[in-house]
């Protein structure tokens, strides 16, 4: 009995401790993640103009949404981008990694060099990209120039604006690289020791055995492109100033979210946006994830 | 002989497709610096010049002129200090809960912890908004700040996988000389956990350096600007003003590519941990 006692005393205090060590993380999470996820769906069935909520107007700003066009442009603008961006990335991604998994003279340093683009800030690359862009005098259609192709107007069209800014995304796919980088890792080399016995070919083994034990590394590649497409937000919004132009092509989602909360103070609506946004990205990372025991193989089952 | 001779050639086939891979990805970097040195008449013509046709610092005297360069500078490098320091100090307090520290609901805040980091920030960027502004602090750099001293859920989720994976042994002896638990936490495991925290501290420092919506939504003032929405701000009025827009990229890109070189295992370490855990 007096050994239980003893225990208590000792048991609450190590739960007073656990509690009190994680007390600024359980005020952040209620303050700025718990509290803002349930007020934003409140706020998105009013008439809020971020000062006061006029009324409750149940889901008149979602009804409001699908009759405007500019919502189902921006929608569109955003979708089209990630229709080009995540499977090029995709491609362009594992071709990247295959390629800077080689073994030669010089590896690190090639990889650093795909890597630091990531670093630069967003509004540096929009800068030096605009310029590289421009249909003039731009770098781009320079060597376009060269090699024979017409170099296409890039911002300034509505059919080429979305693939350029695409392209600058590009150009930052060194994270991605390094993820599938760190994927080919973790396959063991003796896998490609027996098929070269068995006299497989590089592309044989690429498709037989690297793709096939990457597709955990690649479903989480798939999964964080799309999620990051669907909120794109500050290329374009850095690179047209904020005005979508030409002719709204690049008005992103979250640009018209933006606008509507902070130059047209329509937060309500804002937040219905953003709502709609997180059904999307739920549903196609569910549809991903749904998909996924298709295709995606896990080692060692 | 044949083989060497086809390994040689394969050799130089690697490498090719190598250089023009890393032409790609540095190219922009090159025409940013150049650019940077040239006049405005040197960018408009045509063929491209690669070299500008004599070193000019002009452009740079012109971001410190057209723009109040150092003061952006000193306003991100106060943020940025801010917000590491904040990610430093509390991110290993909670890490180290979750993972060492038996209580009730502890699983259950690490399963929020997790959850969290799937919303999108849009759906929460209102509200918070509309919280500071209730503070009266919109226009000051308090939203900029405040959120870090909190914890950042994607950190906390890295540390706390890095103490999981300490010895057992280590705080028993701890507790068994008598160590408070706080102790034990800061004198045994804070200082093993150095290399995890020095990564969090730099992805801190990226992501506040090159934030771009935070300033954006809460700084009124254009004195308070920071470097990317002066940069911003600027390119917006000097549409084709190209040289000094170079100098500027160049010199707001630079700290962060210095310290890349000084801290590449962190990066490196940081980034691929965030694909482990899919």
């Amino acid at each position: 009995m007096l050994g239980v006692k003893n225990i208590f005393p000792n048991k609450n205090k190590k739960e007073v401790v656990g509690w009190l060590f994680a007390s600024p993380w359980l005020i952040g999470l209620m303050a700025f993640y718990i509290y803002p996820l349930l007020s934003s769906i409140f706020y998105s069935f009013t008439t809020f103009n971020g000062i006061t909520v006029e009324k409750f107007n149940g889901i008149q700003n979602y009804i409001d949404l699908i009759h405007n066009d500019v919502f189902w442009l921006s929608m569109k603008n955003t979708f089209i981008y990630t229709i080009i961006v995540v499977p090029a990335s995709l491609f362009l991604g594992i071709l990247l990694a295959i390629i800077l998994n080689v073994k030669t003279e010089g590896r690190g340093i090639y990889r650093i060099i795909a890597f630091i683009p990531t670093l630069a800030p967003v509004v540096a690359v929009s800068i030096v990209w605009q310029w590289l862009l421009n249909s003039q005098f731009g770098l781009v259609n320079y060597i376009l120039y060269k090699v024979g192709l017409p170099g296409p107007p890039w911002f300034g069209s509505e059919l080429w604006s979305k693939p350029s800014v695409a392209l600058i995304s590009l150009w930052t796919i060194g994270t991605t690289v390094l993820i599938y980088l760190a994927g080919l890792n973790d396959i063991p080399k003796n896998y490609y020791e027996a098929a070269t016995i068995d006299g497989a070919g590089v592309i044989r083994k690429v498709l037989h055995i690297t793709l096939p034990l990457l597709t955990p590394v690649i479903f989480f590649n798939i999964i964080m492109g799309i999620i990051r497409a669907v909120q794109e937000f500050t290329l374009p919004f850095v690179i047209t100033n904020g005005m979508g132009t030409p002719a709204n092509s690049m008005l992103f989602y979250s640009m018209l979210l933006y606008k509507n909360a902070f130059q047209y103070f329509k937060m309500g609506e804002a937040n219905a946006m953003a709502w709609i946004m997180f059904v999307i990205i739920m549903a196609l990372t569910l549809i991903v994830q749904y998909t996924s025991k298709k295709w995606v193989h896990y080692m060692g089952e | 002989m044949k083989k060497k001779i086809n390994e040689q050639a394969n050799n130089i086939l690697r490498h090719t497709v190598l250089l023009i891979i890393s032409m790609f990805f540095m190219l922009p970097f090159y025409i940013m610096v150049s650019t940077s040195f040239k006049t405005q008449a040197e960018c408009f013509v045509y063929p491209i010049k690669w070299l500008p046709e004599n070193l000019n610092f002009a452009a740079y005297q012109d971001v410190f002129k057209i723009i109040p360069f150092g003061r952006y500078f000193i306003n991100t490098v106060y943020i940025t200090a801010a917000n590491v320091l904040g990610v430093v100090l509390t991110c290993p307090l909670a890490a180290y809960s979750l993972a060492r520290l038996r209580w009730k609901g502890r699983e259950f805040l690490f399963f929020l912890t997790i959850a969290v980091m799937m919303i999108p920030y849009q759906v929460i960027m209102i509200p918070i908004f509309i919280l500071f502004s209730r503070m009266g602090v919109i226009g000051t750099y308090w939203p900029l700040i405040i959120p870090q001293y909190f914890g950042i859920p994607f950190f906390i989720f890295l540390l706390r996988q890095f103490f999981k994976g300490l010895p057992k042994e280590l705080e028993d002896a701890a507790r068994i000389d008598g160590c408070s638990e706080f102790s034990i936490f800061s004198k045994i495991f804070l200082p093993l956990c150095k290399p995890a925290i020095l990564t969090i501290a730099i992805f801190q420092l990226l992501n506040t350096w090159n934030d771009f919506t935070g300033p954006l939504i809460y700084l009124t003032k254009s004195k308070m600007y920071t470097l990317q929405i002066g940069l911003q701000q600027f390119k917006s009025v000097h549409v084709t003003n190209w040289p000094p827009m170079m100098a500027a990229s160049v010199l707001i890109s630079l700290p962060i590519i210095i310290l890349f070189f000084i801290a590449q295992k962190q990066f490196i370490e940081g980034v691929t941990f965030t694909g482990v855990k899919g």
